[in-house]
């Protein structure tokens, strides 16, 4: 009995809880129409790569993962959402396929500059964006969404621009690689790993982390105690964007084109909701970066769900919603308090009965 | 006293048109290659003159002046929407005697209703839209009606009563979709067929038109049978994720035929089966029917990828400049004009449906 409360009163408990909630729901569609039980999580190898549909969920949310992180500071450092996230997405994989391609060429077999070059490039222009964000937010004052807005509609259209408003195809093996197969494992998994790993050893093993709650939780107080606030906002941002960069870089590789119109499309959405379904309270402060990865898996997972499922195209968005909803409600304060009260009357009569 | 207000307000509509090209030039590349700043002074001095004049009012451009045409484009989401778009801005050309005020709406919807708004304010002659959505019309048509501009719906279609607007053409989209039955029927002559459906964008015409119309086909063969059928939302990676889904729901070897119902989508799902191992193509255990017809579609078909691809012809401006030059003469002009389509299928395949590919047709190809 102890030991189930201590679960439950973990930090991570209801983000997980709610992710295999989720994954539930392919087990008991799968008993009900007659397959194995466990088909949503069998792993093989199938032509000499992992295969299965934990995989396709860890791979495919690998984009919203890396979002993730850079949002989460975000969220925790200025209690304001980046929303440009997506479109930054769509301008760092369209300036990198521009210069490995060539302005204007929509199709090219080899690089015309290194591939390190577009590969940088594309971060660097998405660490701009980041310094912009931050300027605006930390410097100016200007409220998160309506300083992040600007990037969200002129970023997809700088991008636009650099790739003269085509679908630009860099169709080289070692460009590919990056959103294909890395021996058995998919790339992006790899990718997102790495990213998840050294966000979480630089929040441990640094203050930076404290600094940001703290900077989350009373900006003022921060500074009186000697925290350069502003600069550690704009860190954050630069951060988000960074994270940002190399989801676009990813979404790009997958398909080995920049398809400026669609990368990233809507995915800022998708971030936030990450950061919320981990647990995070969107006003900023305490932050938790396990619970953020979590959701952006979870968001995944539906999405794969779905199509397990065979839910048609036009019923899936509100099959999502109800979903979501169902993992907020289960995750707010009021739900929460119902369920410390109903243990702790447990207790009580326990207690009674006991003396 | 009232000349002089009437010079100010020329020349204050003057500057205001021309900062509103300029800044339209810095938003979109392609506006840009038009024509340049100077050569547009002329004419939009000339526009504003007459607008002061009710007069003239009444018979814009129809001296031999330049004619202006809005278009409200959905986007750029694939290639055959650059290759529709180029085509405009070739026909519509100053050396034609056009001014083209070409907006990107960026498939948002709202945008392009402004930008419809936009060209009945700067009362242009005739107003192409190519809708994003089919629905919520009614209203803006209504107002291009009410300022006498002659509207013409291009390419997709809208939920509005006819009376609204002057014509519409564009492919059929239901034919499309049984086009690619038919050939489907011709092609297995008989064999089963397990169909995986790509579909497009949830509720596009184009998805709409070419599931409709392969459904009846599919009707008609009771061998036939769609095991799924789900948005790709006309991208690759929608193509390819849909398409990995459907390799884990029914597994290799359950399917022989996939539809997807644009190129891109097809490149997706061709990957996807490539990772996955599963071979297609004339050669292989899978057909793919694509839609578009796109230069890179065409060449897939071309080395026996993709079987079967249906065109929707994007060069529709001549069709849509025809249509205006009626106008101009003052004619009538029918409600529904066709824009012709044909098909593809791979080299070896014959069949009366479709145009067998050689490297000619493709080189013969205008996009």
């Amino acid at each position: 009995m102890d030991k189930i409360k201590k679960i439950t009163k973990m930090k991570l408990f209801l983000p997980i809880f709610s992710m295999i909630l989720v994954m539930m729901i392919n087990v008991v569609y799968d008993i009900a129409t007659g397959n194995a039980p466990l088909s949503f999580f069998s792993i093989s190898i199938n032509n000499g790569i992992l295969y299965g549909r934990l995989i396709d969920v860890l791979n495919r949310g690998s984009e919203v993962a890396i979002l993730a992180i850079g949002m989460t500071l975000v969220v925790s450092a200025s209690a304001g959402t980046d929303i440009s996230v997506g479109s930054v997405m769509s301008l760092s994989g369209g300036l990198c396929c521009m210069l490995l391609a060539g302005y204007g060429v929509t199709n090219v077999d080899q690089y015309n500059v290194p591939l390190w070059v577009g590969m940088l490039a594309g971060i660097a222009i998405a660490c701009v964006c980041g310094l912009f964000n931050g300027f605006l937010v930390a410097y100016m004052n200007i409220q998160p969404m309506v300083a992040t807005l600007i990037l969200w509609s002129a970023g997809r259209a700088i991008g636009l621009l650099l790739c003269n408003s085509n679908i630009v195809y860099v169709r080289v093996p070692s460009f590919q690689f990056f959103g294909a197969y890395c021996g058995i494992i998919p790339t992006p998994i790899i990718i997102a790993a790495v990213c998840v790993a050294i966000a979480s050893i630089v929040l441990k093993t640094t203050a930076l982390g404290t600094y940001i709650q703290s900077v989350g939780i009373n900006k003022k107080a921060s500074r009186i105690s000697g925290f350069n606030s502003a600069k550690i906002i704009l860190l954050c941002y630069v951060i988000c964007g960074l994270c940002a960069g190399i989801s676009g870089l990813v979404a790009t590789c997958r398909i080995y084109s920049a398809d400026t119109n669609n990368i990233g499309l809507n995915m800022e959405l998708d971030a936030i909701l990450a950061v919320a379904l981990g647990g995070n309270s969107l006003g900023g402060g305490k932050f938790n970066l396990a619970g953020s990865i979590i959701g952006a898996y979870t968001i995944q997972a539906i999405t794969t769900t779905l199509y397990a499922l065979g839910v048609s195209s036009a019923q899936a968005p509100v099959f999502k919603a109800i979903v979501v909803i169902l993992i907020v409600v289960i995750q707010s304060q009021p739900v929460k308090d119902y369920f410390k009260k109903l243990s702790s009357k447990k207790a009580a009569a326990k207690e009674a009965v006991q003396a | 006293m009232k000349k002089k207000i009437a010079l100010l307000l020329v020349a204050a509509m003057t500057v205001s048109s021309l900062v509103a090209c300029g800044s339209s030039a810095a938003e979109e590349p392609a506006a840009a290659t038009e024509e340049a700043p100077a050569e547009d002074a002329a004419p939009a001095e000339d526009a504003s003159a007459e607008e002061e004049e009710p007069a003239e009012d009444a018979a814009p451009a129809a001296d031999g002046e330049v004619v202006t045409v809005g278009f409200a484009q959905v986007g750029h989401e694939s290639d055959w929407r650059a290759a529709n778009t180029k085509n405009y801005q070739d026909t519509f050309s100053a050396e034609n005697g056009y001014e083209l005020s070409f907006v990107d709406c960026d498939n948002d919807h709202a945008v392009q209703i402004e930008t419809v708004r936009g060209f009945i304010e700067q009362e242009l002659d005739y107003i192409c839209i190519a809708p994003i959505q089919s629905a919520g019309w009614d209203t803006v048509l209504q107002e291009a009606q009410d300022a006498g501009i002659p509207v013409l719906i291009v390419d997709r279609a809208v939920d509005a009563d006819e009376s609204l607007y002057t014509t519409a053409l564009g492919c059929d989209m239901i034919a499309e979709g049984e086009a690619a039955g038919n050939w489907l029927t011709e092609y297995l002559d008989g064999a089963d067929a397990n169909i995986l459906v790509i579909e497009g964008s949830v509720g596009a015409s184009a998805t709409l038109g070419r599931t409709e119309g392969f459904n009846n086909i599919v009707a008609k063969n009771s061998n036939w049978t769609v095991l799924d059928s789900q948005s790709g939302d006309f991208t690759q990676a929608g193509g390819q994720e849909v398409m990995e889904s459907f390799i884990k729901t029914y597994g290799a070897g359950n399917f022989n035929v996939v539809v997807c119902q644009n190129d891109n989508e097809a490149y997706g799902a061709m990957d996807a089966m490539d990772a996955a191992g599963i071979t297609y193509g004339v050669d292989g255990d899978v057909q793919i029917i694509s839609f578009d017809a796109t230069h890179d579609g065409l060449q897939y078909t071309l080395d026996g990828k993709i079987t079967c691809n249906v065109e929707c012809n994007p060069l529709q401006a001549g069709f849509a400049e025809q249509v205006i030059k009626k106008l101009e003469a003052g004619e009538e002009v029918d409600k529904w004009t066709l824009v012709e389509d044909s098909a593809f299928v791979a080299p070896g395949i014959e069949s009366q449906y479709a145009t067998t590919m050689s490297q000619e047709v493709l080189d013969g190809r205008a996009y």
